[in-house]
């Protein structure tokens, strides 16, 4: 079999998926997203990229357009569009979430600045503010009143982006300094950690300076996870959970999952099992 | 491998098993570089790409 791997910038993780391929006997090929290009409109392409391409970009665009390129031209990519169209973008996310009866934290959408105030007052402060596409924590803010949330609408509409002036709100859930990181391939939970927030930091991404402790999971956490996995179509993903008062919430599922942080508290190799559903898979 | 930093000309040792794509950075001014081509025991480096908006996983 021969498994593709799609990247623009290579990382540990993607060496250790290549390395796992060629480890269970598949052939491997490492390829730069960045160098790719298409005749989109064409029935059908000379372009072969394998069995089965694992796409790991980290620029969701790209990532979003090559799956949708390779899958228009019959290749087999994990994980689909579909998934990556859900989980790229978060109002998405939570729709699909909460529509599957998934413990997810209640969110608010704005479709201009001059509805912020009115969704705020609905929702109820502390609110978390957080860009519809990204990662690693980034611009995501809390504000704790109006006054607060005005200074960060302004600062946003300073930007020159149109989804910038869009908003996404969110309820602020009380939890402790940690949240849980569930690694899922297909029906598998591969691994479990907690991911503890630096110092003076409320965020818990790894990128952002977070620690990680390897946990079991129990019953409930474990049905919650694959609900949520389930419910974005499934594939290889990162779910994240908060243990809020009213118990599990899960506030976001991850299309291109990083773990470096898991993997660095987990004995289970993560790559590992990742490759082997990714044969699993492009044999059905 | 050795390369040398843009920035600040100091010796980046670039890793044995490293791969084109891969980014090393340098220990003296923590500039990032890109791998983009290795062999006969000699290895280029580009400017790592800076962050995008819409970069993660």
């Amino acid at each position: 079999m021969k498994i593709a791997i799609v990247f623009d910038r290579i990382r540990g993780e993607e060496k250790s998926l290549a390395l796992e391929a060629k480890h269970a006997g598949c052939t491997t090929e490492l390829i730069d997203g960045r160098t790719l290009f298409f005749e989109a409109t064409a029935k059908r392409s000379k372009q072969r990229f394998g069995d089965v391409v694992l796409q790991r970009c980290i620029s969701y665009y790209r990532s979003l357009f090559l799956t949708r390129i390779m899958e228009n031209f019959g290749t087999y990519v994990i994980n689909t569009s579909k998934v990556s169209d859900i989980c790229g973008n978060k109002l998405i996310g939570s729709m699909v979430l909460a529509k599957a009866g998934v413990p997810t934290p209640r969110t608010y959408v704005a479709l201009s600045s001059e509805a912020v105030d009115q969704a705020a007052e609905a929702l109820g402060y502390p609110i978390v503010l957080k860009p519809f596409v990204g990662s690693w924590g980034r611009m995501i803010s809390i504000a704790k009143d109006a006054q607060t949330l005005d200074t960060i609408v302004e600062l946003k509409e300073s930007i020159p982006n149109p989804i910038e002036h869009m908003y996404y709100l969110q309820d602020f859930v009380e939890r402790p300094p940690r949240d849980i990181r569930a690694i899922v391939a297909g029906d598998e939970i591969v691994a479990t950690v907690y991911r503890n927030a630096a110092a003076n930091e409320w965020r818990t991404n790894v990128a952002r300076g977070a620690t990680t402790t390897s946990f079991t999971p129990d019953k409930e956490l474990k049905e919650i996870v694959l609900k949520a996995a389930h419910a974005v179509g499934g594939g290889i993903l990162g779910v994240d959970v908060m243990e809020s008062s009213d118990g599990y919430v899960v506030h976001e599922v991850n299309n291109t999952v990083e773990f470096k942080g898991a993997q660095a508290a987990s004995k289970t190799k993560i790559a590992k099992k990742m490759i082997e559903y990714v044969i699993r898979s492009a044999k059905r | 491998m050795i390369a040398k930093c843009e920035e600040c000309d100091a010796d980046i040792t670039v890793p044995d098993d490293a791969i084109v794509g891969e980014i090393v950075q340098c220990k003296e001014c923590s500039s990032e570089y890109e791998v983009v081509s290795i062999g006969d025991g000699k290895v280029e480096l580009k400017p790592a790409e800076v962050a995008e908006e819409d970069w993660g996983e």
